[in-house]
């Protein structure tokens, strides 16, 4: 239920009611997407989806930062790791 | 897909559950509190991977699960009425009342419609000008954005044949109660990533704090939910009760400001009933009184529905990380995903409908399997 999944926003358009919306892509399947919640995002942004709303932007450094760690934590580990 | 195939890394997986081995000295209890998580970890067999020590149990996120049976019954009389289309997540359709579910009124000819979003069923509100339209607004604060915003904009565009019925949760408050219960075996929580999306993590501090538990605020891959039971295991076995975010990519501390802005002129916290749990103080949110015109509660006038739960089925326990589904008697036989008993087995998310899902039902145990990536 509290599914959300990462979408690459493409364009921005308001609706007729003046609405802030607009359309994401989710590995290839496009759907319009509400963007009042997240007026900082840019096309070209990753938004968090949820039941057509934006929640958030994906943080590009944050992500590519946990990224890392965790890969950093594989080649540390790996040195920690008895060879059997 | 970018931000998701990354995090389903089985090498990096094989690696944190070594990192988990090393760390842990001792037998945990680890809640996650999501019914996404529950859903990652059963499908992933994340639990399975997990050291010895560390049990996950699974918490009461799943808002379709905990809808109080009195709810869902109002919604079923509301559906049935010739004047009234009815629109709903589609997860909502096969959960049982106390005499059918909404599929079975549809093929009856009530004009139930399954919608994505709360803006499609303002959109059939628009385009049905002389039906009344009513959206069972459900959720946790995940989805009260979504849901505000409807009810927000069908006021300011006067679509006064838009309505909701509101059966919304909130997460902290049943967190609470699973701590406070003298059954409590939980000693440490994954917290719901996409909730504090929404709401961020400071309401989680007092409970952190009070209860002595760490709280690390968790995402919905696999991965995330390795380096979740990882930071929470540490937080134990340092004696630490901290809140950490595992998720800052999407997470941050002060949430949605904007989202909260709107979910708090729309709604107000009220007391809630769970099914499975029962009323928990200040555990939901009701419509405010400035837009009673939108409350189908009070537009359709449905009487008190009195209700009887299963006398068999365990899903309060399940709910409260207390029993596991396999405990229960009825689990894949008297009780399944199409014929459901109790509250964790009417949605795909809830734990008994999960551990049936993949195949749980026929494992007679626990099953062990090697860890991913280590070496032999």
């Amino acid at each position: 239920m509290c599914l959300a999944i990462p979408g690459k926003l493409i364009e921005i358009a308001y609706d007729a009611q003046g609405v802030k919306m607009g359309k994401a892509n989710f590995g290839g399947i496009v759907k319009q997407v509400c963007l009042e919640y997240t007026p900082e995002a840019n096309p070209g942004d990753y938004v968090l989806v949820h039941v057509g709303f934006a929640l958030g932007k994906v943080d590009e450094e944050e992500a590519a930062r946990t990224y890392k760690l965790l890969a950093e934590m594989d080649q540390l580990s790996e040195l920690e790791i008895p060879e059997s | 897909m970018k931000y998701i195939d990354e995090y389903r890394d089985e090498a990096l997986a094989g690696k944190l559950v070594n990192e988990l081995r090393q760390v842990v000295t001792k037998p945990w209890v680890l809640m996650e509190v999501c019914g996404g998580q529950t859903h990652t970890i059963v499908k992933y067999g994340i639990d399975h991977l997990l050291p010895d020590e560390v049990e996950l149990v699974h918490g009461p996120g799943c808002p379709v699960c905990v809808t109080s049976l009195e709810m869902i019954d109002k919604a079923h009389a509301i559906a049935q009425r010739p004047e009234v289309i009815f629109c709903s997540f589609g997860d909502m359709l096969r959960v049982p009342g106390s005499k059918v579910d909404l599929l079975v009124l549809k093929s009856r000819g009530a004009d139930v419609r399954v919608v994505y979003s709360p803006i499609d069923a303002l959109k059939i509100a628009r385009t049905n000008p002389h039906k009344k339209v009513v959206f069972f607004a459900i959720g946790f604060e995940t989805t009260a954005p979504g849901n505000a915003m409807a009810v927000w904009q069908a006021q300011k565009q006067g679509l006064t044949n838009f309505s909701v019925l509101v059966s919304h949760v909130l997460v902290p408050p049943a967190m609470a109660a699973i701590l406070q219960s003298p059954l409590n075996r939980v000693q440490g929580f994954l917290g719901p990533g996409h909730v504090c999306t929404v709401m961020g993590y400071q309401e989680y501090e007092p409970i952190a704090a009070r209860y002595r538990v760490p709280i690390v605020i968790t995402g919905f891959e696999p991965l995330d939910i390795l380096e979740g039971v990882l930071m929470t295991v540490r937080q134990l076995e340092a004696g630490a009760a901290e809140v950490e975010n595992e998720y800052p990519r999407v997470v941050k501390r002060e949430g949605n400001r904007v989202a909260q802005d709107l979910v708090n002129s729309v709604f107000e916290i009220c007391d809630r009933k769970w099914r499975g749990v029962g009323l928990i103080p200040k555990s939901g949110y009701k419509l405010r009184p400035e837009f009673r015109k939108q409350d189908a509660e009070l537009l359709f006038e449905v009487e008190e529905i009195d209700t009887e739960e299963s006398s068999v089925c365990i899903s309060g326990l399940v709910l409260r990380g207390v029993k596991k589904p396999h405990d229960c008697p009825a689990f894949g036989t008297a009780c399944t995903p199409t014929r459901p008993l109790g509250a964790t087995m009417v949605s795909a998310e809830g734990a008994c409908a999960a551990y049936y899902a993949y195949g749980r039902h026929l494992q007679e145990e626990k099953r062990k399997v090697e860890p991913i990536g280590t070496n032999h």
